[in-house]
């Protein structure tokens, strides 16, 4: 039976209490909205690149506490890495939070692996990936934004 | 039977019991089936009423004879399982008659649900009363269902959607309501009771308003039928509209009354078989309400379920459950808004079935989820009314719905639970 502390764990309670960089970027390469209809969530994550590398990533908005953990530990990690580096990180990601990374394999995720309790809990996915999501459609979205620099 | 397993209640604390004479409610909880489980390795504790409510034995056994011994096809066969499966379909429409008061039973037309009631008068009705400058009047807390298929009629028609607002304790503001009704007003669509508040609205009282300036009404009955007498020629409103499910009967069937003089000047909304009196290339013939507005085979089994859902209902008496889950909702109300850090969210006077509230720091969904553990089993989020959510600066809430199976000991379970939220969230 799932336990509500392998969800609730306290690195991610601290999280959603005082989320890091959370706040908007005033000239961002990279910016979209994901919103989770079923709860309500809602977040814009804001991203600046350096050349290929993600200089700052910050995000804003509302939401339960597993996606606004998500989103504040996601922008944690993401910085100085590569696109390709962000979307390897999201992809292992995913595979521990929806149950996919199988025992004794688990991907390096660092602090990340905090969320593993999820994959117990299969309607907080959606929460915890939310974040994640936003982000890649705000990488995906680079050859339609304006660079305002 | 399988009781349901009991606590201890706190000391101090005072349950009313034996709250409706003749209202048994560990009689009725042993009527459906589906209480008696655990969740989580919790008793499971069932307060998502207003999403769907539970069935009782005699629904499900309803439909299991349908099936097993006089399933065809109705109103076409000239054999014995047709006339059979005929006569019960038309009996359930005169049973939905009296539940409901209406005049007669061609006034009862059979749909998928309450969306799918709506939807039939906003395309038939709507579509040919309603023109360019035209307003449709609706109010601040309508669920989406009675909100985006006058959206679509007054996008297809260039008319107005004018909408009533709410006060902070999510009534209706009646003098505002009543300013808004004018000349170009050609319906007024309103809900008897918000899912979303619990707020019960005056609708005598507004379908007096309306039709002063000939104004028809329809009115959203989904959250009331189940909680509360409803009696159309008493309300006078033009057209009631409720679901099956959320009134203890099966999924995918839904009533629409409509007077009948409105329903025979209104074209049909689907096409079809049964729909038809006479079909040649040249010129179709329609058949007669209520035939008119169920094309193609429907839903049998669901009619029959319903009638055996409302017949339960009647054996209980609707005024012994309104009773009761007032009783209920007064108790809830106490014990959850003594919850530290809780705010309930609808607090009119009048109201059924339905306490929604948010908590400081903890996100419904959390709090969902907790619950959920506890074996209780809430919605949150926005509840199909977003407007609302939008009208009290929130994003979503938790919301207990109650049933006429829920017990004071439930409640206290809910309670008990939302102190756990607070020492996971602490």
């Amino acid at each position: 039976m799932p336990e509500l502390r392998d969800l609730y764990q306290e690195l991610i309670l601290e999280h959603s209490r005082a989320p890091r960089n959370y706040r908007e970027l005033k000239s961002p390469d990279h910016k979209a909205e994901g919103y989770n209809p079923l709860c309500g969530d809602r977040f814009t994550v804001f991203v600046q690149m350096d050349g290929n590398s993600i200089r700052d990533v910050t995000f804003q908005g509302s939401g339960c506490a597993i996606s606004k953990a998500s989103a504040s530990m996601m922008t944690q990690s993401l910085k100085g890495k590569t696109r390709a580096e962000a979307e390897e990180l999201f992809e292992r990601f995913h595979k521990v939070v929806t149950g996919q990374a199988g025992n004794g394999n688990q991907p390096d995720l660092g602090k990340l692996a905090v969320f593993s309790g999820v994959s117990e809990f299969p309607t907080r996915v959606k929460c915890a990936t939310l974040a994640w999501h936003t982000l890649q459609a705000a990488l995906e979205g680079k050859q339609d934004a304006v660079s305002t620099e | 039977m399988t009781t349901l397993a009991r606590s201890p209640l706190q000391s101090g604390r005072t349950t009313p019991h034996a709250i409706a004479p003749g209202f048994d409610v560990e009689e009725v909880r042993a009527d459906f089936p589906i209480l008696h489980q655990q969740a989580h390795g919790h008793p499971l504790v069932y307060l998502d009423n207003a999403a769907t409510s539970q069935k009782p034995k005699a629904v499900i056994n309803a439909i299991v004879r349908y099936y097993e011994g006089y399933n065809a096809n109705i109103h076409r066969g000239v054999h014995y399982l047709s006339e059979r499966a005929t006569a019960e379909y038309e009996a359930a429409r005169k049973t939905v008659q009296a539940f409901l008061n209406a005049a007669r039973a061609a006034e009862i037309i059979f749909v998928r649900g309450t969306t799918e009631a709506i939807n039939l008068v906003a395309q038939t009705y709507g579509r040919v009363n309603v023109g360019p400058g035209d307003e449709v009047l609706i109010t601040a807390m309508e669920h989406h269902s009675n909100i985006v298929p006058w959206q679509l009629l007054c996008a297809e028609k260039e008319a107005k959607l004018q909408v009533a607002p709410i006060n902070d304790r999510g009534e209706l503001i009646l003098e505002e309501f009543e300013k808004l009704l004018a000349p170009r007003t050609k319906i007024v669509a309103v809900g008897h009771v918000s899912n979303a508040l619990g707020t019960v609205n005056p609708i005598a009282t507004i379908v007096k308003l309306a039709h002063r300036q000939n104004i028809p009404v329809l009115v959203d009955g989904a959250q009331a039928v189940p909680r509360m007498p409803v009696d159309v020629q008493q309300l006078d409103c033009d057209f009631y509209t409720f679901s099956g499910h959320k009134a203890y009967g099966p999924t995918g069937i839904g009533v629409l009354y409509g007077k009948l003089p409105l329903l025979e000047a209104m074209p049909p909304y689907q096409g079809g078989g049964e729909m038809i009196s006479s079909v040649s290339f040249e010129k179709t013939v329609y058949n007669k309400v209520p035939h008119k507005f169920e094309a193609g085979t429907p839903d049998i089994s669901g009619p029959i379920g319903l009638r055996a859902a409302i017949e339960y209902l009647n054996r209980l008496g609707m005024d012994n459950i309104a009773k009761y889950e007032h009783e209920l909702l007064t108790y809830a109300t106490q014990e959850v808004s003594a919850v530290p850090g809780v705010r309930l969210i609808g607090t009119a006077k009048e109201k059924a079935g339905v306490l929604s509230f948010v908590m400081d720091g903890v996100h419904p969904h959390d709090i969902g989820t907790i619950l959920d553990q506890e074996g209780i089993a809430i919605r949150t989020g926005h509840h199909c009314a977003q407007p609302v959510m939008t009208r009290f600066g929130i994003d979503a809430t938790a919301r207990a719905s109650f049933g006429l199976y829920n017990t004071t000991e439930e409640i206290d379970a809910l309670v008990r639970a939302l102190e756990k939220v607070r020492e996971v969230f602490a």
